[in-house]
C-alpha cells in the first residue's frame, strides 16, 4: 500500500543542514498496522509528514496505493490526500466548529453532495462513539472525546491509509488504551492501512503488526513486532523494550549469585518450563529461577526467563548449547565463577 | 474654565451635524477597511513562508507597500491624496472626501490586523485541514476566517478607535466631524465647554465601541 524509497529529508537552519530523515526504504503492506518508533529528533515525525507530503522529501519517493505522490501537486495532491486520512497529537480540531461541522468539513473537501453529508456525520460518529456529541463545540469534550473527532474525520472520505502522529502521547493510559482499541477495531472492519510513530513501545506491543525503529533519520531495525520484541538487535530497540517488558534483576541479587546468569527466551507455542525441566534433568546443573513471565504480543506469547546456572562450566555451556537446540534463544549476561 | 450650559444648547445643532460627519467618515473607511484590507491581510498571511499559497514576490511586494503607507503620517497623507479624492468624490471638501484619505491608511492598518490576528491560529489546525484535503479557498473561509474570528472582531475595535482618532484632524482638509469640532471651538477659540463636552462625546463613544466589541468577540468564541 506504502511504498518509501530512499526517502531524504534536510532541513536548513541557523547552524546549517540537518537530516531529517536520511535515506529511509520502508513498505507497509495493505491492511497492516505498521508503528515506527523512535525518540523525539529520530525523524519519525518528518517521516510520517512525508507520506502525505504535508512535508515534501528532499529526495526519494512515496507512493501510496501506487501512485507516486511526489510527482504530484496542487489540485492533484489536494486529492490524493483525501484518500490518506491523518489524526494527530493536538487533535488540530476547529475550534469554533461544532463536531459535525468539523467532520462536514472534511466531506465537503471531497465535493460530497450536501444530502448525503448529514446521514455520512452520523455514521462517522456512530463509530467513534459520539453520536450524543454532535452539536457540541471540541472545547467542551475531553481528550480522547476530541481525538475520537479527529478520526471521525480522518475518515471521513473512506481512506485507504489513516496516519497517527503521535494520536496518544497526549492522552492518559487508559484513554490511549481505548483509541489504541478503537484504531485495532477500525483496521480490522475497514480494512484501513494504519501507519503511526510514537515513543512509546506499548502503543506498538498493543497494536501494530509490524514495526520499525528510527535513530538519527534511518531505520535502524524493521520487522513483526513479535520478532523484534523476541530477539532485538540494537542497544535502542533493547532499551525501548525494557521500558514495557522489564527483566531486570535487582542488582543485590546478582551480586549474591555466583553461576551463570542466563536469559531465556520461548517464542509462540514453544513450553518453556517443560524444555527447562528437560535441560536440568540432563544435564549435571542446578538452575535459579530469578525472573520469569509470559509476554502476549498480539495474542502470542512470549515466555521470558532469568536464570542462574550453577555447576561445571563445561556442564552450563552444555546445557545452554541444548536450550538453543530446542528453539530457545539463551543470552548469557553473566558467567559463572 | 467653567461650562457655559447655554453654549450647549446654542451649538447643539452643531454638535450633532459634527457627530453624523464623524460617523460618515468612520462608516465609510472602516467599509473600504473591511472589503479591501480583509483580503490584502488574508493574502499577507498565506504567502508567507511554509503556507499553502507561499509566494514570496507577492509577499514582499504588499508587505512593502503596506509598511509606506503606514510610515507616512496621516496629516500628510490627508494633504497628499487631495487629487485623488477629487478624482474619486469631486470634491476635497467634507466627510465623504475625508473618507478617502482615512480609508487609505485604514486598509493597511486593518490588513496588518488581520495578518497578526491569523498568524496566532495554531499551525497544526491548518495543517490539518490541509491534510484532509481542503481547497485554500476551504481553508480561508473555514478555518483562517472562523479561528480568527474574536481577534477580528477585536482588530475592527481598534481600527475603529484608531479611525476616530484620525477623523479628528480630517478638519485639516474641511472634513468635518466631532474631532473637528473640539479642535476649531475648543483650541483654536478657547471655547472650554465646546471642548470640555466634544471630547467628552469622544470619551463616551470610544467607550461604547470598545465594550461592543469585547462583548461580541467574548460572544462568539467557541474557546
Amino acid at each position: 500500500m506504502i511504498q518509501i524509497e530512499q526517502l531524504s529529508k534536510t532541513y536548513q537552519t541557523k547552524h546549517g543542514t540537518v537530516k531529517g530523515v536520511d535515506d529511509v526504504t520502508l513498505e507497509v503492506k495493505t491492511g497492516e498496522i505498521f508503528g515506527i518508533v523512535g525518540y523525539s529528533g529520530a525523524g519519525k515525525s518528518s517521516l510520517i509528514r512525508c507520506i502525505n507530503l504535508l512535508e515534501r522529501p528532499t529526495s526519494g519517493t512515496v507512493k501510496v496505493g501506487g501512485q507516486d505522490l511526489t510527482k504530484l501537486r496542487g489540485d492533484g495532491l489536494r486529492k490524493a490526500r483525501l484518500k490518506i486520512g491523518m489524526i494527530f497529537q493536538h487533535f488540530y480540531l476547529i475550534s469554533q466548529k461544532t463536531v459535525a461541522e468539523n467532520i462536514s468539513f472534511a466531506l465537503r473537501a471531497a465535493g460530497t453532495p450536501s444530502k448525503k453529508i448529514g446521514p455520512r456525520v452520523d455514521e462517522l460518529l456512530e463509530m467513534v462513539g459520539l453520536s450524543d456529541k454532535r452539536n457540541v463545540y471540541p472545547a467542551q469534550l475531553s481528550g480522547g472525546q476530541k481525538q475520537r473527532v479527529g478520526i471521525a474525520r480522518a475518515l471521513a472520505n473512506e481512506p485507504a491509509v489513516l496516519l497517527c502522529d503521535e494520536a496518544t502521547s497526549a492522552l492518559d493510559p487508559n484513554t490511549t488504551l481505548s483509541i489504541l482499541r478503537l484504531l485495532k477495531d477500525i483496521n480490522r472492519k475497514l480494512n484501513i492501512t494504519i501507519v503511526l510513530i510514537t515513543h512509546e513501545m506499548n502503543v506498538v506491543k498493543e497494536i501494530c503488526d509490524r514495526m520499525a525503529v528510527m535513530q538519527g533519520g534511518r531505520v535502524i531495525e524493521e520487522g513483526r513486532v513479535y520478532d523484534i520484541f523476541a530477539d532485538p538487535k540494537t542497544a535502542l530497540t533493547k532499551e525501548f523494550i525494557s521500558s514495557v517488558v522489564s527483566f531486570n534483576v535487582p542488582e543485590e541479587i546478582l551480586e549474591k549469585c555466583d553461576g551463570t546468569i542466563v536469559k531465556v527466551l520461548f517464542k509462540g507455542e514453544v513450553a518453556g518450563d517443560g524444555i527447562i525441566s528437560d535441560m536440568l534433568q540432563s544435564y549435571p546443573v542446578k538452575g535459579n529461577f530469578l525472573h520469569g513471565a509470559i509476554e502476549y504480543i498480539q495474542e502470542l506469547p512470549l515466555g521470558i526467563f532469568v536464570m542462574e546456572l550453577k555447576g561445571d562450566q563445561a556442564d552450563v555451556s552444555q546445557a545452554i548449547h541444548y536450550l538453543e537446540q530446542r528453539e530457545a534463544i539463551v543470552e548469557v549476561m553473566e558467567h559463572g565463577n | 474654565m467653567g461650562i457655559e450650559w447655554g453654549r450647549i444648547i446654542e451649538l447643539w445643532p452643531e454638535i450633532q451635524v459634527a457627530f453624523y460627519q464623524t460617523l460618515i467618515m468612520i462608516g465609510i473607511s472602516l467599509g473600504v477597511a473591511l472589503v479591501i484590507g480583509l483580503p490584502l491581510g488574508i493574502l499577507l498571511f498565506i504567502t508567507d513562508r511554509g503556507l499553502f499559497w507561499e509566494n514570496r514576490p507577492v509577499n514582499s511586494v504588499i508587505g512593502f507597500v503596506v509598511n509606506i503607507v503606514r510610515s507616512i503620517p496621516f496629516i500628510i497623507l490627508l494633504v497628499a491624496l487631495i487629487p485623488l479624492t477629487q478624482l474619486i468624490t469631486g470634491t476635497t471638501i467634507g466627510p465623504v472626501a475625508a473618507s478617502v484619505s482615512l480609508s487609505v491608511a485604514a486598509i493597511p492598518f486593518f490588513a496588518r490586523i488581520v495578518e497578526t490576528a491569523l498568524r496566532d491560529i495554531d499551525k497544526g489546525v491548518i495543517e490539518a485541514a490541509i491534510a484532509v484535503g481542503a481547497t485554500p479557498w476551504m481553508i480561508i473561509k473555514d478555518v483562517l476566517l472562523p479561528e480568527a474570528k474574536a481577534s477580528l472582531i477585536q482588530g475592527i475595535t481598534l481600527t475603529v478607535i484608531s479611525l476616530i482618532a484620525y477623523s479628528a484632524m480630517a478638519g485639516v482638509v474641511g472634513g468635518g466631524g466631532i474631532g473637528d469640532l473640539a479642535i476649531r471651538f475648543g483650541y483654536y477659540r478657547y471655547d472650554n465647554t465646546i471642548m470640555i463636552v466634544t471630547v467628552v462625546i469622544l470619551i463616551v463613544l470610544v467607550q461604547l465601541i470598545q465594550q461592543a466589541g469585547d462583548f461580541t468577540a467574548k460572544k462568539l468564541d467557541k474557546r
